[in-house]
């Protein structure tokens, strides 16, 4: 009877993770997949995921709002998209160059302006008690969902209707499919880069203040566990579909939650082996979606030039 | 013949940095006419399109449409002024739908699209043309024709009456050729439309041009009615000096020896599907078998496979009864040569120089190199003056960069390193594309000599005509499969597009 309970305590527990942990995975890889849709790649949101969470949290902090907070952090990943986006207009300046340099800048400039906010307490984000119908402690936990969880679903069908239905998104398509065609039609790459760029930073950052604003919810140096790098394999198990990356993040958040939701009821051996989990999932995609024969299908024409 | 032109251009001036690219040439086009400008490559046709078109200002000289005096900035206030134009090289963009296309060509786009309204506009609108296209069609899984159609039909809907087509049939099948030059034709006799037609081909040129203009290095040649011409009076215009465009000796072929043979090879494509699905076929030393078929069925998986560029998922290579791997032990040893289709990205590095690509097939052996690692550099660059001087490649000299010469030059380069040692098999594929007469004429010659010689020629090309002049025996290629076989002099060119398209 106990056992049971223990292994649906634990399915509940990493469905649970899946959206707790999952969430700044479906903000950064939307993010990223926008950036790469309008065929650039930004390697820099690792640097934009942890600058959103120091600011988040600053703000947050001095101005008592969380929902502040995120905005700023927002913002905060607006520029540092701009930076991006603008570098990589000049000539002979390649973007995963750029964006290695640029996740650095990010991470190193939030180490040393978060320096100060490393111990106080700052409001966080609120969550709604979707679970308080329930007795069992396990589903009234994993039900606690994180509002900012409903804004990223939110954003993913917005960016998902803007793809299809919008005449940026369509624009930002053909940038990405074929620059000259592009050119040929009158749009203006750089622009559309730059404001793709732009938004996919905004999104990563948003995507950094879920980390010190609610999970794990305070602002450290160690916050992130590389969400920002993995999100980039994200897209590509996507294939470029937004939609998909909300999948994805969760499938990534769940694995991430295996862990803890074993020691919780009582699993401890090979807990660091089950924390590994995101990032043996990582590789097996890589290698399970990577073939010599093989383009990948999805993939933006203008990625790879 | 004096009514007033719908388009005249006067005395139009152009200069690139040294280069005269047009030097005060005038053409004028009749409504409803279908004119044809001639001329040999970098003669300035494209550059004069593209001065009229907005891509390019004129240094000097004027336009006239509907004889007023206008100045084109640039492609978009020409699209609004009713002229339009198709490229040699397809713009539509990949992965979007042939609706999509259509809807993102226009100057003014909505903010949100309303798919399912634009789809029965469009539809109702292609209703009235003579080309139909599925507009729910990713443009990934068109053939070539129906692309070329798809960007008639965008310049269609965009209410353009005065089309310039730049070689818009060099990618299609004669049929697929005659049909769309046919209805553009047919829409020109009811006064609909306009074109004017860069092209390479005398034959469409015979068939479909009411007039042409000839260019010559930048100058204007002249301009005639087509009816008052012929084929050899153009070229002739078009040189500057009388042609003989001799077709290439060939000797009686009289092995009976198999140098190649290909069993059942099967090949996957980018995707991993099957591309080529199992075709066999011998030829003999001193025989060219010619392949004809519609572009993107297993030609380019074949000829990258049997180049070591694609594996080889099954079946087998012989050279000479022997086993062969394309590897460059067994190419060496097998006298095994090839000619891709784009050779400066297939078998050419653009960034190094003519005497270092001339070389790649044997730089690591004497006399290129001594002790298998040190280069002759001198050798190299004295075989490279040399092959140079042979062809008659076009450079500032040996140590110019490939990527820099001209398409027919860098044809030209790979030619004289595929045919510098003792060739057993040499495999071509689409030797002439995008190259002037004169330097087709050189290329073919130099193939039909490598048959004299004794090489197994395999020539995979999309030029029916290229095959009908060169092959001994011709197969047609359809999905992967080699289906059909026959001989230039019993060739029935109905027979031959029949089953080019799979009947």
């Amino acid at each position: 009877m106990e056992t049971e309970f223990g292994v649906w305590s634990v399915v509940i527990a990493v469905l649970g993770g899946a959206i707790r942990v999952g969430t700044p995975f479906i903000f950064v890889s939307l993010g990223e997949c926008l950036t790469e849709k309008s065929g650039r790649i930004n390697l820099g949101l690792e640097g934009n995921l942890v600058m959103g969470a120091m600011v988040a949290y600053a703000t947050s902090y001095y101005s008592g709002s969380a929902w502040l907070g995120v905005l700023a952090a927002g913002a905060s990943g607006l520029v540092l998209g701009l930076i991006h986006a603008l570098l990589c207009q000049s000539p002979k300046v390649n973007d995963i160059a750029l964006g290695i340099a640029l996740m650095l800048f990010g991470t190193g400039l939030a180490f040393f302006l978060g320096k100060p906010f490393i111990q106080p307490q700052a409001p966080r984000l609120p969550s709604l008690e979707l679970g308080a119908w329930s007795d069992s402690p396990v589903i009234a936990a994993a039900l606690n969902i994180n509002a900012l969880f409903f804004v990223g679903v939110a954003a993913v069908f917005l960016v998902h209707w803007l793809l299809q239905h919008a005449r940026f998104g369509l624009r930002l398509r053909v940038v990405g499919e074929s620059a000259n065609a592009a050119l040929a039609l009158g749009i203006q790459v750089n622009r559309v880069r730059l404001m793709a760029t732009m938004a996919g930073g905004f999104l990563a950052s948003v995507g950094g203040s879920y980390l010190s604003l609610y999970y794990p919810g305070s602002w450290s140096e160690g916050l992130s566990s590389g969400q920002g790098l993995m999100a980039v394999v994200l897209v590509i198990f996507a294939r470029w579909n937004p939609v998909h990356c909300l999948y994805a993040s969760l499938l990534f958040g769940g694995a991430a939650a295996l862990g803890p939701a074993l020691q919780s009821v009582g699993v401890t051996s090979g807990y660091y082996l089950f924390n590994a989990a995101p990032y043996v999932l990582t590789l097996a995609i890589m290698i399970y979606t990577s073939s010599a024969r093989r383009k990948l299908a999805g993939m933006p024409a203008e990625f790879t030039q | 013949m004096n009514e007033t032109p719908i388009l005249e251009a006067i005395n139009i001036s152009k200069r690139f940095g040294s280069v005269q690219a047009l030097d005060t040439v005038s053409l004028k086009l009749r409504p409803g006419s279908f004119h044809a400008l001639l001329g040999e490559n970098g003669a300035g046709k494209s550059t004069l399109v593209k001065c009229i078109m907005g891509y390019y200002q004129p240094d000097s000289g004027s336009l006239l449409v509907q004889n007023r005096e206008q100045v084109i900035k640039s492609p978009e206030q020409a699209t609004r002024m009713g002229i339009g134009m198709v490229y040699q090289h397809f713009t539509l963009i990949p992965n979007m739908t042939v609706a999509e296309n259509f809807v993102l060509s226009r100057p003014r786009l909505p903010l949100a699209i309303n798919w399912k309204k634009e789809i029965a506009e469009l539809e109702q609108r292609l209703a009235t043309m003579p080309f139909q296209v599925d507009l729910r069609k990713n443009v990934n899984h068109l053939s070539a024709g129906e692309k070329q159609k798809v960007e008639i039909v965008k310049q269609l809907l965009l209410d353009t009456r005065i089309l310039f087509l730049d070689e818009p049939t060099s990618v299609l099948t004669p049929n697929e050729a005659d049909e769309v030059l046919g209805e553009i034709h047919a829409m020109t006799r009811r006064q609909e439309l306009s074109v004017l037609i860069i092209t390479h081909k005398f034959r469409e040129v015979m068939q479909f041009a009411d007039e042409a203009t000839i260019l010559r290095k930048g100058r204007y040649v002249g301009a005639c009615q087509v009816s008052d011409t012929n084929p050899q009076q153009l070229a002739e215009q078009m040189v500057g000096a009388a042609v003989t465009v001799a077709v290439a000796e060939r000797n009686e072929q009289t092995s009976p020896q198999v140098t190649l043979a290909i069993n059942n090879l099967q090949v996957l494509d980018d995707m991993g599907l099957p591309a080529m699905k199992g075709g066999s076929l011998q030829v003999r030393a001193g025989e060219i078998v010619g392949i004809a078929g519609v572009s993107g069925n297993g030609q380019k998986e074949c000829v990258e496979a049997l180049a070591g560029q694609r594996n080889i998922d099954a079946g087998e290579v012989h050279i000479n009864g022997r086993p062969f791997a394309p590897t460059r032990t067994d190419m060496h040893r097998n006298g095994f040569f090839c000619l891709p289709e784009e050779p400066l990205r297939n078998a050419g590095v653009p960034n190094l120089s003519i005497a270092d690509n001339l070389a790649l097939r044997a730089f690591d052996r004497p006399p290129f190199a001594r002790l298998g690692f040190l280069l002759n550099r001198r050798r190299m660059k004295a075989h490279a003056r040399e092959k140079i001087n042979e062809y008659k490649v076009r450079t500032s000299g040996p140590e110019q960069k490939l990527g820099e010469l001209s398409g027919g030059n860098v044809q030209r380069v790979i030619l004289a390193r595929e045919l510098d040692q003792a060739v057993n098999v040499l495999v071509v594929s689409n030797p002439c594309f995008g190259l002037d007469f004169k330097a087709v004429a050189e290329i073919r010659g130099r193939i039909v000599q490598a048959r004299n010689q004794g090489a197994a020629v395999l020539l995979f090309s999309e030029d029916l005509d290229e095959i009908l002049e060169l092959a001994d025996r011709i197969l047609v290629i359809s999905a992967g499969r080699f289906v059909y076989e026959t001989t230039p002099q019993q060739a029935d060119l109905q027979t031959i597009g029949q089953h080019m398209a799979g009947h």
